[in-house]
């Protein structure tokens, strides 16, 4: 019997989009606001999905403690409070929430061997979110 | 393929009555939704729509332009608005939930350009809520 499972996690990042490929007026056009040289912040709200069989002596798909420490290691203290156009993923990708979040799917893919990985799902407003399942169109759930 | 999300919320009200039933029939189907005086809700949309991520801009749509096409089409013509009398899709269809959830996606899927549309949520509450993929 296959179950699927989300946790929820808290980072706080700031962020410039800014694409070196655009002149001045096209990344004014095309980021507004976004686009100030000094930055802005977001309380971002990571939101990971698992799935797998229950293990049958524990009721459990797998133990949330290996996945919360596999969260913090891999993704939470890498972002949290720091500036994101500073790393290294975003030396030439703009960081955009759509790109953070293929950026921690695919950190989670290579770094979470307990269970299988379904989505990842970012949300960087109350008003906004994105999501991400490696490609896979998602299934209406 | 990313998906994105965004919120809307706006404030309207409706009441439940079609005039193929009788009166008992509408009060017993409808129960208090029948009021003709109408009652009102907050709603929550939740528009999702899924795209590649453009390398340029790393957007899949820009949410200033998917803001203002929801705005347009969907919270101007409903915010504040009674639904059976000011909202054409309503003059014949009674605005369940349902209802208003396939009228926000046949407003909005035709006015969206580089992204398409996935689906469309419509809390009536925070208890209540209808999704909507388009035809299936």
């Amino acid at each position: 019997m296959i179950a699927h499972l989300s946790r929820r996690y808290l980072f706080s990042a700031s962020h410039r989009l800014h694409s070196a490929e655009m002149s001045a007026a096209e990344n004014q056009a095309t980021y507004g606001k976004c686009n100030n040289p000094h930055g802005h912040g977001h309380n971002y709200i990571l939101e990971v999905t698992i799935s797998g069989p229950v293990d049958q002596s524990t009721g459990m798909i797998c133990n949330l403690v290996d996945l919360d420490q596999c969260v913090q290691r891999e993704v939470l203290s890498r972002y949290h409070l720091e500036n994101l156009n500073m790393l290294q993923e975003f030396s030439k990708a703009v960081p955009t929430t759509e790109n953070l979040c293929i950026e921690i799917f695919e950190i989670l893919q290579r770094a979470f061997s307990y269970a299988h990985l379904d989505k990842v799902k970012l949300e960087e407003t109350m008003m906004n979110s994105f999501e991400y399942a490696g490609g896979r169109e998602l299934t209406p759930a | 393929m990313v998906y994105l999300t965004r919120k809307a919320e706006f404030a309207a009200s409706h009441y439940y009555h079609n005039p193929a039933f009788t009166a008992e029939e509408n009060q017993r189907i409808f129960g208090k939704c029948n009021n003709p005086n109408g009652h009102g809700h907050n709603y929550t949309l939740e528009v999702t729509v899924k795209g590649e991520v453009d390398p340029r801009s790393g957007f899949v749509v820009d949410l200033k332009q998917l803001k203002e096409v929801m705005n347009r089409e969907v919270l101007d013509a409903m915010d504040h608005r009674f639904l059976n009398k000011e909202v054409p899709e309503f003059i014949t269809k009674i605005p369940t939930t349902e209802n208003l959830a396939i009228a926000v996606w046949q407003r909005l899927a035709p006015k969206l350009h580089n992204a398409r549309l996935h689906r469309v949520r419509v809390y009536e509450t925070p208890d209540l809520f209808v999704d909507f993929y388009g035809e299936e």
